[in-house]
């Protein structure tokens, strides 16, 4: 079924008798091509890019709850590409030209909002840092501008520009960046794909691996064994838990990120902004609520929990740029398991057993990639070769000492 | 969260820094044939496992101890916290 204006003038007349399920709820075959462990947003890009770009057929994505379930539906829905290095930024451009094209690509409305992302600058060191990234997002093909204090006012009359310890000193914009409806990420993979002859199966976990001779075969599930010619694992927060499974230790280790929701407010913000000095970003969502976020908690969790210190820190972040804030009531928050990297950047890449191909380490920076990750993924499985934007997210990066290290933070994933 | 602090008593998370798994006080032997892929696992690769975790954990803005707390990854529950340094001595660490 296509969606269309006309589909939905048409259906309002005949009392909405005519929508179906927007996918199949597929029961798992004996053997596939690809099978792909993760119904989230990278699992679902993964599988529609490989049938639609790659041309493949007989693909599986396996997903032990329901799909869009985990970080596709718990982050604060902010696309950008304001990267530095040379690793990254071609990457996240190519995922932000995705987004561009992604709601006429899967004829579904994921309310792409390319409203601006705006990073706010604190001092005088912090401007030459973010002209040197803004440069280099110039020469990726991205766009940047840098703000003045005065711009900034104009279009946000309502921050604190005097504050005594962080005065607003200007700021760089991206103003192809924005927020996309999270969900809608995930279903419409999910309907295109399905569409393309994806079969998506849900409840149902992988338990284990079948490996012949370094060769994985398949994988175990709690429906039964389920064999495949490649198997490609993209489970986030969970990778290490599963990748130990195949005998692996991964560079990753998984933290909690909590995000924050305030009540409905009338139109305030409208765009994206992200305070420089510590550590918070927001914006509205369509239904009016403030969306915001800041630091991991910091220690190992597979909770989906925080606590509260990180609450306080958060929203002491928010006021100091932004003092209005605080007359509005915390709606709601909450967790998700971010796969914190040694370097924080991710991997796209095979393993050291053939037929079985990793993706994950994408840190709390993974909602934006989702385009471009499916992509890259379904590249490196179609052709056993990484894509040109991905080259550098490999596994020996850390032995060889190719770290992509953008904050400059060194091997401690909390800090990244 | 609390951390019970052995000699201090129950002290706010918040008060501490977190490093990570506790397997880090043991550093490799540079001067081992492998200790370049020693080094290599040590500075990279983690367990990362979802139960119980022992992991470091730095009284910063306290007495600066270096603490081995045993927490559990899916519940945040701390069921075990050893100062760093008798969980080094007893694992043959000489200082």
């Amino acid at each position: 079924m296509h969606y269309s204006g006309f589909k939905v003038i048409k259906e309002a007349l005949t009392g909405h008798r005519g929508w179906g399920p927007a996918w199949r709820d597929a029961t798992p075959k004996a053997q596939y091509d690809y099978v792909i462990i993760g119904g989230g947003g990278h699992g679902l890009a993964t599988a529609y890019y490989l049938a639609k770009e790659f041309k493949q057929a007989r693909i599986a994505v396996l997903e032990k709850g329901w799909i869009g379930g985990g970080n596709v539906g718990r982050n604060t829905t902010i696309i950008r590409s304001n990267y530095l290095l040379d690793g990254n930024e071609p990457f996240y451009e190519f995922s932000l030209k995705l987004w561009e094209g992604l709601e006429q690509d899967l004829n579904y409305n994921a309310m792409v909002s390319q409203r601006g992302i705006l990073n706010l600058i604190h001092s005088d060191a912090q401007r030459d840092a973010f002209i040197r990234r803004g440069n280099a997002m110039i020469l990726n093909g991205a766009d940047a501008e840098l703000l003045s204090t005065a711009q900034i006012v104009e279009r946000y009359p309502f921050l604190n520009v005097n504050n005594a310890r962080f005065p607003i000193k200007g700021g760089l914009a991206q103003h192809r960046g924005g927020t996309v409806r999270h969900d809608a990420v995930a279903w419409g993979y999910a309907r295109a794909a399905d569409r393309r002859g994806v079969d998506i199966i849900q409840n149902c976990e992988v338990t284990g691996f079948r490996i012949e001779n370094g060769t994985c075969k398949g994988v175990e599930t709690s429906r039964g064994f389920i064999g495949a010619g490649k198997v490609a694992s993209c489970v986030a927060g969970s990778s290490s838990r599963l990748m130990e499974k195949a005998g692996m230790r991964l560079p990753i280790e998984s933290h909690v990120l909590q995000a924050f929701v305030s009540e409905g407010l009338k139109p305030l913000l409208p765009g994206v902004i992200t305070f420089g000095a510590g550590h918070f970003y927001c914006s509205q969502s369509d239904k009016g609520g403030l969306v915001f976020g800041g630091d991991l908690d910091g220690y190992n969790s597979y909770a989906q929990r925080g606590n509260l210190p990180v609450v306080e820190d958060v929203c002491e972040g928010g006021m100091a740029i932004f003092p209005n804030l605080g007359r509005a009531r915390l709606l709601r928050m909450w967790g998700g398991i971010m796969d914190m990297s040694m370097d924080g950047s991710p991997i796209i890449d095979r393993t050291h057993i053939d037929g079985l191909y990793f993706n994950g380490g994408w840190c709390y920076g993974g909602f934006k990639a989702t385009p471009a990750s499916g992509y890259a993924y379904a590249h490196l499985l179609a052709t056993d070769t990484p894509h040109k934007t991905a080259t550098a997210y490999r596994f020996d990066r850390f032995a060889t000492g190719h770290m992509i290290d953008e904050k400059g933070m060194g091997n401690q994933p909390n800090l990244h | 969260m609390l951390i019970n602090h052995p000699i201090l008593g129950p002290r706010d998370a918040a008060e501490f820094v977190y490093k990570g798994d506790a397997r880090l006080i043991h550093r490799p032997d540079w001067q081992a044939d492998d200790a370049v892929a020693q080094f290599t696992d040590y500075g990279y690769l983690r367990d990362n496992p979802a139960g119980l975790h022992r992991e470091l954990w730095f009284h910063e803005q306290g007495d600066r101890s270096w603490l081995v707390v045993t927490r559990d990854t899916t519940t945040h529950e701390i069921t075990k916290v050893e100062l760093a340094r008798d969980v080094a001595r007893a694992e043959g660490r000489s200082r």
